[in-house]
């Protein structure tokens, strides 16, 4: 049976999370951690691309890449310095509904990350120059995103999963709509987009709970930005009404990359651990499950071949991928698509279950070992409300799952003869 | 915190490395054998790499389908890697269920099945992995440079193998290269986290000393040194993007040089870390090429690539540069660097300040256990252990004399391969 290796006690918990809101909506959660000798820094603001118009996709994702060029208090060149020559980083990054930040150094340099974090996300210069240097790096990941197998089959997945919906569109763009994006496009989204409300701070750690609320409160409290404009919520779209395929034709290829799945649920949603737990069995236990054991292991079709559960606030997607050759490509989506029959018509076994619930609460010290496995852990527990003590709940969340609520759960998502699926690689088009 | 590395070694040969580590209920064991592509003939290409998927199929007391659950059930992270030095094996997992790692690493060393059938699927695994790397063209173009960069040393062939092999590698090939190379004077075992030393070396003592020594027939390469005069390789595929490598001959990782060599491509091309399972990065915004390249828009990345290696290998630098830019100014403007470290003395701060990089960057990386682990049992592949632990007091012995006389030895504009991969028709 599912057993914990360690006390639930020692994971993290309300008695080690410190957690605080600045006046301005700011939430702040800290967390020491005194095994190591640097910090983490995460945070997340409730801007994102689905806000992007049509024609110009890219936008959010572009404002996100041009907060480390440049400041109005320092230059491209002293910003990088500052970190660079402290061995530290600071990256930015952008998602359909939020913005993120991850910051990572030495723990007497923590104060550095707080001040350049908050200088890029409150003062962005937007210069000319590297606004237009940023155009051509963007162009030149695009470039290379539009000759990459598994990136085009997302595309595609994403385009007949979510029509009409902005999860269908690309975060970072075309390059069309990258030509017709502005300066002042990103001066405009920045002021009426970033804004201190909603978002969530994590430090994790060599440092004091004390430390974390005062940097907080010293680079952050006095942001304000009333004139900010929440996001426009789109309603999703249904299940894909049948088997919708999907192919893009792609020059000088030897693997064609297979991207095959439906909606999923969301993150807050009862189904959610359910389905989690079932889709350990289905497509990531041992060699990656059920999926693995027949694409790979029996058949020998693929290099890799698993499935994944994605969850968001308001939606989330259920995944199958595979990279095969040309010829196996419709024998592995046969493969896959009889997994999943077999998955929703017959609970799994009690034995699969148990070696599933016991992978993953296993794991947990595992993935809870870093600064980086833990900031990302308090900051879902932030996001999505699970409470303080998720963590230690866990085990007994995952053990409380049964069988019956699994297939009753996937059965909700999971249809084989409801599914997009697309690929890319060697083959003619099918769009 | 840490106590220090412990070595053991047993009557078989095999050395034991642990370092009880006590921060968090986790340990990490990994097993290195001494046998990669550096150690593979003509025609079979790619079998230590077909050897390391077959050591996941089963042996009589683990068969396959027990075997791929045994350390999923507990919470563990597992997993293989093949490179041009070594092979190895690794489990991390809660240090409760640290007696099935240690069982079925023993159990694999000699006890593999590598049953007909299984070796056929895996076959097309194989391919499939290789044709996998052949949809990248940075695949094609370092399999191209490499070639070009050895004439006879196994270097010269991706790890992977090359697809004629892959097709005709038999069953019998695949054991025998297993037999020959899986024995405890070929291994290094290395523990590191949360365990008792003494019970573990005892137990490991049970599982390992009625496993003989065995005389390994390696085949071991001669080094090859300068690199031929100004090659020049040219490829063309799809797409919209210019990707330029240039090579120069890299000193073996236990030849002072390489240190050297470490801060002179922090210096060009930014620091970059050795450490395989985490610990982050740091930009490279104000390195000397990124700043002459990028931020003159004459690429859109620029990245360095430096090995550990048994035998010299090759330094690589590379750009990316849009359709629309020269790739001759790109290579002047990499040669104009190259010359002025081969000419100047670097100020001491410089130094200093990729020294501070290069700790930082330690210190991230030592973090997990993981790592830990890891770390003794590489650096024993080309160095021993203790190279881990000199790491940084060696980049501290880096001066200005050195890096100068370092970039004339082997960042040599006459003795380098420069290679290309262009966008077919020049874009659309």
């Amino acid at each position: 049976m599912a057993t914990t290796s360690s006390n639930p006690k020692n994971l993290p918990g309300p008695e080690t999370i410190s957690r605080w809101t600045l006046a301005n909506g700011i939430r702040v959660l800290s967390y020491t951690n005194p095994n190591v000798s640097s910090v983490y820094l995460i945070g997340l603001l409730n801007c994102g691309s689905a806000s992007d118009p049509a024609e110009k996709l890219g936008l959010a994702h572009y404002t996100a890449s041009m907060l480390s060029r440049g400041t109005a208090r320092r230059s491209f060149q002293a910003f990088h310095e500052e970190l660079e020559n402290r061995g530290a980083s600071l990256s930015f990054s952008c998602g359909m509904n939020d913005t993120g930040f991850r910051g990572k150094a030495l723990a007497e340099d923590l104060e550095m990350l707080f001040d350049l974090a908050a200088d890029s996300l409150r003062n962005p210069a937007f210069t000319p120059e590297y606004f237009e240097r940023m155009r051509a790096q963007l162009l030149a990941s695009l470039a290379i995103r539009d000759q990459d197998t598994s990136e085009v089959a997302s595309l595609l997945f994403d385009q007949h999963l979510f029509p009409q919906h902005p999860y269908g569109h690309p975060q970072d763009g075309y390059p069309e709509t990258i030509q017709s994006i502005g300066r002042e496009d990103l001066v405009k989204f920045h002021a009426g987009a970033y804004n201190p409300d909603g978002m969530i701070l994590v430090v994790v750690g060599a440092v004091s709970p004390e430390q974390v609320f005062s940097l907080a409160e010293r680079y952050f409290a006095d942001w304000l930005n009333p004139n900010h404009k929440s996001q426009t919520r789109y309603s999703l779209p249904d299940q894909p009404a049948g088997l919708i395929r999907k192919h893009r034709f792609l020059e000088d290829k030897s693997q064609a990359d297979l991207l095959l799945g439906t909606l999923g649920p969301n993150r807050t949603s009862e189904d959610y651990l359910p389905v989690y737990l079932g889709n350990n069995i289905l497509g990531q236990f041992g060699l990656m499950g059920r999926i693995g054991e027949s694409v790979r292991s029996r058949s020998g079709l693929a290099y890799y071949a698993s499935s994944s559960i994605n969850a968001w606030a308001d939606s989330g997607t259920w995944e199958f991928s595979a990279g095969t050759n040309a010829e196996n490509l419709e024998k592995a989506i046969d493969l896959i698509r009889e997994e999943i029959k077999r998955y929703v018509t017959s609970e799994v076994s009690e034995d699969e279950l148990a070696d599933s619930k016991s992978n993953l609460i296993g794991r947990l010290p595992l993935s809870l070992e870093s600064n980086a496995g833990l900031a990302n852990a308090i900051l879902s527990i932030e996001r999505f409300d699970l409470g303080l003590d998720y963590y230690q709940r866990y085990a007994h969340l995952i053990n409380a799952v049964t069988a019956g609520q699994i297939l009753n759960a996937s059965q909700k998502y999971l249809d084989p003869d409801r599914l997009v699926i697309a690929s890319a690689g060697p083959g003619n088009d099918i769009l | 915190m840490n106590s220090s590395v412990q070595t053991h070694t047993l009557n078989n040969g095999l050395v034991i490395l642990t370092r009880e580590i006590h921060t968090v209920p986790l340990v990490s064991q990994w097993i290195w054998y001494r046998v990669g592509s550096r150690n593979e003939v003509r025609g079979k290409t790619g079998i230590s790499h077909w050897v390391e998927h077959m050591q996941f199929k089963g042996t009589p007391k683990y068969p396959i389908n027990v075997l791929d659950q045994a350390i999923s059930r507990d919470g563990g992270f597992w997993n293989a890697m093949t490179s041009l030095d070594w092979t190895t094996y690794f489990e991390t997992l809660p240090s409760d269920k640290l007696e099935i790692a240690l069982d079925l690493e023993a159990d694999r060393m000699v006890n593999s099945l590598y049953d007909p059938q299984e070796t056929e699927l895996e076959r097309t695994v194989v391919i499939s992995e290789r044709e996998g790397n052949e949809n990248e063209p940075l695949f094609r173009l370092g399999e191209a440079v490499n070639q070009a960069g050895f004439s006879d040393h196994p270097y010269r062939n991706q790890v992977i193998g090359e697809m004629q092999d892959l097709q005709t590698i038999t069953r019998e090939q695949l054991f025998g290269h297993y037999r020959s190379h899986y024995s405890p004077n070929n291994a290094l075992l290395a523990l590191a986290g949360d365990f008792d030393t003494p019970a573990v070396m005892e137990r490991l003592r049970d599982l390992y000393e009625g496993i003989p020594a065995m005389e390994n027939g390696k085949f071991i390469p001669q080094p090859e040194n300068t690199l031929p005069k100004n090659q020049r390789i040219e490829l063309e595929g799809p797409g919209d993007t210019i990707y330029l490598q240039v090579s120069y001959r890299s000193p073996a990782a236990n030849s002072a040089d390489f240190f050297a060599l470490t801060v002179l491509d922090s210096l060009l091309t930014g620091p970059s870390s050795l450490a395989m399972f985490g610990g982050g990065s740091i930009s490279n915004k104000t390195s000397r090429l990124y700043q002459l390249l990028v931020e003159k828009d004459k690429a859109v990345s620029v990245s360095g690539g430096l090995q550990a290696t048994i035998d010299p290998y090759l330094y690589d630098i590379l750009a990316i540069l849009p359709p629309d830019k020269s790739v001759d100014e790109a290579l002047r403007v990499i040669d104009e660097q190259i010359e002025r470290l081969q000419n100047e003395l670097i100020q001491e701060a410089e130094i200093a300040r990729a020294v501070k990089q290069a700790k930082a960057l330690f210190a991230y990386g030592s973090e997990n256990i993981t790592n830990q682990a890891f770390w003794m049992g590489y650096a024993s592949m080309f160095a021993d252990h203790t190279w881990f632990d000199h790491f940084i007091p060696n980049l501290e012995q880096v001066d200005a004399e050195s890096l100068k006389r370092t970039a004339q030895k082997y960042l040599r504009n006459d003795h380098r391969i420069i290679g290309i991969y262009r966008p077919r028709n020049n874009g659309k």
